[in-house]
């Protein structure tokens, strides 16, 4: 078997990012970038799959600019064994656009499993991994926080998903797709080694004509803007004072 | 039919003449056939408060002449219970739609994705609704991808019938977004930015049961559901709670955590932790609150222990009033806080566990 894995190039989670004057989005350049967290808790569950024997082959892809290919050199110095980077420079594709072209790989790729993040911590979406299911018909496991590959003959997954009020189970054949959640994993860590090693391994450049996507645009962006800043409060120095202040200031208690 | 000429002929103007007085007229003439459909999530034989929200978001939408339809999917005797409950449970709910199959026992993505297709094809709807919970967002992407539409996640405020904004960059930014697509408009709301008033008038929904025989189904046994695991508490909703309590790291351990629960039950309150607290095993990942967690918009939010990453911050930003006790002074949480105090969590709690009023 063989497993797709998306992942997505976005501002370091760290970063306190900052809204353009001219509000058209948020400020991207001279920022450091970094793998969405949430691709590297999937890339690491595939490798983990691969390494248990259930997998033959960890394919990582990116969709983007040309920089997607450091994203990508990171995957496969994690692990993967090659890379895809599907180049789009025109501007920022919805979850759909990506979900048709992760659709199109996946019909040349065959895999039979495509892992992506829950989320992109940049547009915050948590779309394209239902969406992709949508389009390939595959039944979906989504915001997994624990998943087992059974049975390699049987080909089926069970997936523990975090769901309001609790965990729930759910048993998917396979081919599949699965988003993945904050506690499911630990990644792991590139050694020095292996980052030369990655250095070497293949990145397959396609373009959207090779995929033969068509581009919807029908979500237009009018403005980003920064949220209301909350007043500032203040500092109390006794419980008492705090009690007093809930009580006849905000009257909350 | 013709609402889909209508869409197309409003954006299609819109494009050629973007001034803003023309864009009001449009969407007041489209108000006039905006019917929604809302995916209703429901449990034993109730209807849930987050589907209310959304039927509250709905409104907006338009004028009060349009229709919203409620679907509800489930099987057996507590699907009918919570259907005539929904019947009633907002004035605008015009239609309660119901689909009884042993198919929708659970909410599996696969058929549920299907169904809302099945019934968008029998009537025409402009938009369809559910909430953001883990329900929503697990199934309306994919109805939007069956749809070949974008759907918008999250939506906080609604600016017309097409144009929505929702958080972006774990609520660091607000994107205001237009939905300019000829199908339907899919949206998931957050619930905590549509808060329900209390209903006064009373008015009771038709209902009708779908007819599923010719509904087909080919992905859909390709998914099992094999069990859950629900924490049973006493105490509110975490996302609908008028009061919050949240504990950190600086719990230190699951005993210490007791004192957080028993602080939020004498203010009849619901728990909430921050990642590090789940991480650290004191609490069920359920409770945590940020941008992956749930997002509270309670009257009073309490913090002990928390430092204030930006990934929580987001799930707490529409509190009325922010508290927070941390030993650090220069914690970010200070920052968004209404009352801060420095000092020690663990002399603090039995202080205020004390010296707080009783909760009737």
């Amino acid at each position: 078997m063989k497993i797709l894995v998306a992942v997505k190039r976005v501002v370091d989670y760290a970063v306190k990012i900052r809204v353009k004057p001219d509000k058209t989005g948020v400020d991207t350049q001279n920022v450091k970038m970094s793998m969405n967290p949430f691709c590297e808790i999937a890339l690491e569950e595939a490798l983990r799959i691969k390494e248990a024997g259930f997998a033959k082959e960890v394919v990582a892809v990116s969709i983007g600019p040309s920089q997607c290919v450091d994203t990508l050199r990171t995957g496969l110095a994690m692990g993967a064994d090659r890379g895809i980077h599907v180049e789009a420079n025109s501007s920022i594709f919805l979850p759909l656009t990506i979900a048709k072209i992760l659709k199109s790989l996946a019909d040349v790729e065959n895999p039979g499993l495509i892992f992506l993040g829950k989320q992109a911590i940049d547009d915050d979406c948590n779309q394209t991994g239902q969406m992709v299911a949508a389009l390939l018909g595959w039944p979906q496991a989504t915001f997994a926080s624990k998943v087992v590959v059974l049975d390699k003959d049987k080909q089926f997954a069970t997936v523990d998903r975090e769901v309001d009020g609790g965990l729930e189970t759910l048993s998917v054949d396979l081919p599949a797709v699965i988003t993945t959640d904050l506690r499911l994993n630990q990644p792991r860590y590139a050694t020095l080694p292996n980052i030369m090693k990655a250095k070497s391994k293949p990145i397959k450049k396609m373009t959207l004509e090779d995929l033969k996507v068509d581009v919807k645009s029908d979500i237009e962006i009018v403005e980003v803007t920064e949220p209301a800043k909350r007043k500032s409060g203040v500092i109390v120095s006794s419980v008492d004072e705090l009690i007093d202040k809930l009580k006849n200031e905000a009257h909350v208690v | 039919m013709t609402r889909t000429i209508l869409l197309r002929a409003l954006t299609n103007k819109k494009k050629l003449v973007p001034s803003n007085s023309h864009r009001s007229i449009s969407i007041t003439n489209l108000s006039r056939c905006i019917s929604t459909l809302i995916l209703a999530e429901h449990e034993s034989g109730s209807i849930k408060p987050q589907t209310v929200s959304t039927v509250v978001a709905a409104n907006q939408l338009g004028e009060k002449s349009s229709s919203v339809s409620l679907l509800l999917a489930g099987s057996g005797s507590s699907l009918q219970e919570a259907a005539s409950q929904a019947a009633s449970c907002h004035p605008s709910v015009s239609e309660v739609l119901v689909a009884d199959s042993d198919r929708f026992e659970y909410p599996l993505a696969e058929p549920w994705a299907k169904l809302v297709d099945f019934v968008r094809q029998q009537r025409d709807y402009s938009h369809i609704l559910a909430s953001s919970s883990s329900f929503g967002k697990n199934i309306l992407p994919r109805v939007a991808a069956l749809l070949d539409v974008s759907p918008v996640t999250d939506v906080v405020k609604i600016l017309g019938s097409n144009e929505f904004i929702r958080p972006i960059y774990a609520g660091n930014a607000l994107c205001r977004v237009r939905y300019t697509g000829a199908g339907p408009c899919v949206l998931t709301i957050r619930t905590t930015s549509f808060p329900v008033t209390p209903i006064t008038e009373s008015k009771k929904a038709t209902i009708s049961q779908i007819d599923l025989s010719n509904f087909k189904e080919d992905s859909v046994s390709r998914s099992r559901y094999v069990g859950q695991s629900t924490q049973d508490t006493e105490r509110p909703d975490l996302g609908s709670a008028r009061v919050v309590i949240t504990g950190g790291r600086a719990l230190k351990s699951v005993e210490n955590f007791k004192m957080i629960e028993k602080l939020a039950e004498k203010l009849g309150g619901a728990v909430g932790a921050t990642r590090a607290a789940v991480d650290a095993g004191y609490v069920p990942n359920d409770l945590q609150v940020g941008q992956t967690g749930k997002i509270v918009a309670p009257e009073l939010y309490m913090a002990f222990g928390v430092s204030g990453a930006i990934q929580h911050l987001a799930g707490i930003k529409d509190s009325k009033v922010i508290v927070a006790v941390n030993k650090d002074a220069d914690a970010p949480i200070f920052q968004v806080a209404d009352y801060g105090l420095v000092g020690d969590l663990f002399e603090v709690i039995p202080e205020l566990l004390e010296k707080l009023p009783e909760k009737k």
